[in-house]
């Protein structure tokens, strides 16, 4: 055995949760488990109370309002990768998700422990952001919306208070018959992305560009948006445009680490960008299928 | 249930283990692996790293692969679980993918062998005529340290085409 002792509880309702959480100090909420178990397990986490949210009912939907997309905080993504209403509306969510680690951990991680767990070479934060999707947060003290954008204070640290719950995240598809892709080198399958990319593009009569995103992770301490490079994306039209876009990011801040060195996180960026948009584009000339 | 310091940190947890109804009085620190090993005496669930990198010690949780040193004992309250040692008849005749491992010399050492029988066990429920690729995407997440991997795919291939013949 190597946690630390602790106690656990299992509140049955978001009210009992946020009593528990705002009455009591140090305590650790379970979602998926897949990163704070780990932590726990190596003593870098010592709880005094371990709050697991898997038996609250509800957190786990998605739905589509037909404007937005939410997706309960205790989505498995499994559960992701499966769901028909985001394969059909927002196929980057999932292309995303299914490079998450290994089986095993996509069947119990959740969407709402990765975003707040907000390790720096993460699947979900990026595409949240790429989506400008919004977190539903409840305390005591009421509700409150946040951007992912804002999430990232800094590393691994996400801009909630400890009496603070994330429920859901919303976001607002893309239209049909836009295009996506996710790309991301690691050493092996499953492992942390060294560097990763998140393009969505939408095109005008198949050819401009009129809408465009693209985010950049394992670059920073969060999710890197890359303004330049869209307002690039909208602004040509030639044939050398991703060229361009990659010429752009050479100006992005990179950290070096033992995992890779700057220099070669710069040579990353440029070859996931090129094939996240390579991508996106192929998919936004495919025909609608509905 | 607002104040937790009225809350003891050992719980009875009710559990069924390879079809067997179980009662476990546990610490809620231990993991699910400690108490099937330490508990339940069954030593079939091997542990490797204890966090999450290995996947020697996947079991089915509700048919679900789940790395059981990322799992507390308390958490599984209900459910239902299948080890390695649920596996054979209890005639002793093994499981279809556990003769596909001894055909094939699917286990060198064998301490891995356990997570990836289980790991496999939910694969091929999902997948009945997996090409190479996909056994060995399905499998990532356990490591072998004899890296006997071309062994083991092959026994998970032949595993399949035993199991498609016996539906």
């Amino acid at each position: 055995m190597k946690p630390s002792a602790f106690k656990y509880v299992k509140p049955d309702s978001i009210r009992s949760v946020l009593e528990i959480i705002s009455t009591n100090e140090n305590v650790k909420i379970l979602a998926g488990g897949q990163s704070l178990m780990p932590m726990i397990n190596m003593r870098f986490v010592l709880p005094d109370v371990v709050l697991d949210l898997s038996q609250i009912p509800g957190m786990n939907e998605i739905k589509f309002s037909g404007e937005s997309i939410k997706i309960g905080a205790m989505t498995r993504q499994r559960e992701i990768i499966e769901s028909k209403l985001l394969i059909k509306n927002c196929p980057l969510f999932v292309e995303a998700t299914s490079l998450i680690g290994h089986r095993q951990t996509r069947n119990w991680g959740t969407i709402g422990g990765s975003l707040c767990h907000l390790d720096p070479s993460a699947e979900l934060p990026v595409v949240a952001r790429a989506l400008d999707a919004v977190i539903h947060i409840e305390s005591i003290r009421g509700k409150r919306k946040l951007a992912v954008a804002d999430l990232p204070l800094f590393y691994m640290t996400p801009a909630i208070e400890p009496d603070e719950l994330v429920t859901e995240i919303e976001f607002t598809p893309w239209s049909a018959g836009h295009g996506w892709g996710f790309f991301e080198f690691s050493r092996r399958v499953g492992d942390f992305a060294i560097v990763s990319a998140a393009a969505l593009i939408e095109l005008e009569r198949s050819k401009t560009v009129c809408r465009a995103s693209l985010v950049l992770g394992g670059v920073g301490s969060g999710p890197v948006r890359c303004k330049e490079a869209e307002e690039i994306l909208l602004n040509y039209s030639e044939p050398d445009l991703i060229e361009k876009v990659c010429d752009s990011l050479r100006n992005i801040e990179v950290g070096g680490d033992s995992q890779a060195s700057t220099k070669y996180r710069r040579h990353l960026i440029g070859v996931m960008t090129k094939r996240a948009l390579r991508t996106a584009f192929e998919r936004a000339q495919q025909p609608v299928i509905s | 249930m607002t104040d937790t310091e009225q809350i003891s940190t050992i719980s009875r947890v009710s559990l069924e283990v390879n079809g067997v109804s179980r009662e476990v009085e546990v610490e809620h620190r231990l993991t699910l692996a400690d108490c099937l090993r330490h508990k339940l005496n069954l030593t079939g669930t091997h542990i490797g790293c204890e966090h999450g990198a290995c996947g020697s010690c996947t079991v089915l949780v509700d048919k679900r692969a789940r790395r059981s040193c990322l799992t507390l004992a308390v958490q599984v309250e209900g459910a239902s679980i299948l080890t390695v040692e649920g596996l054979a008849e209890p005639n002793g005749d093994l499981h279809p993918l556990q003769t596909a491992f001894h055909n094939n010399h699917g286990l060198q050492c064998g301490f891995c062998t356990p997570g990836l029988l289980m790991t496999l066990m939910e694969f091929l429920s999902e997948n009945q005529d997996p090409t190479e690729d996909e056994v060995r995407e399905a499998i990532s997440g356990n490591l072998c340290r004899c890296t006997g991997y071309q062994s083991i795919v092959g026994s998970a291939i032949q595993a399949a085409s035993i199991l498609r013949q016996s539906r």
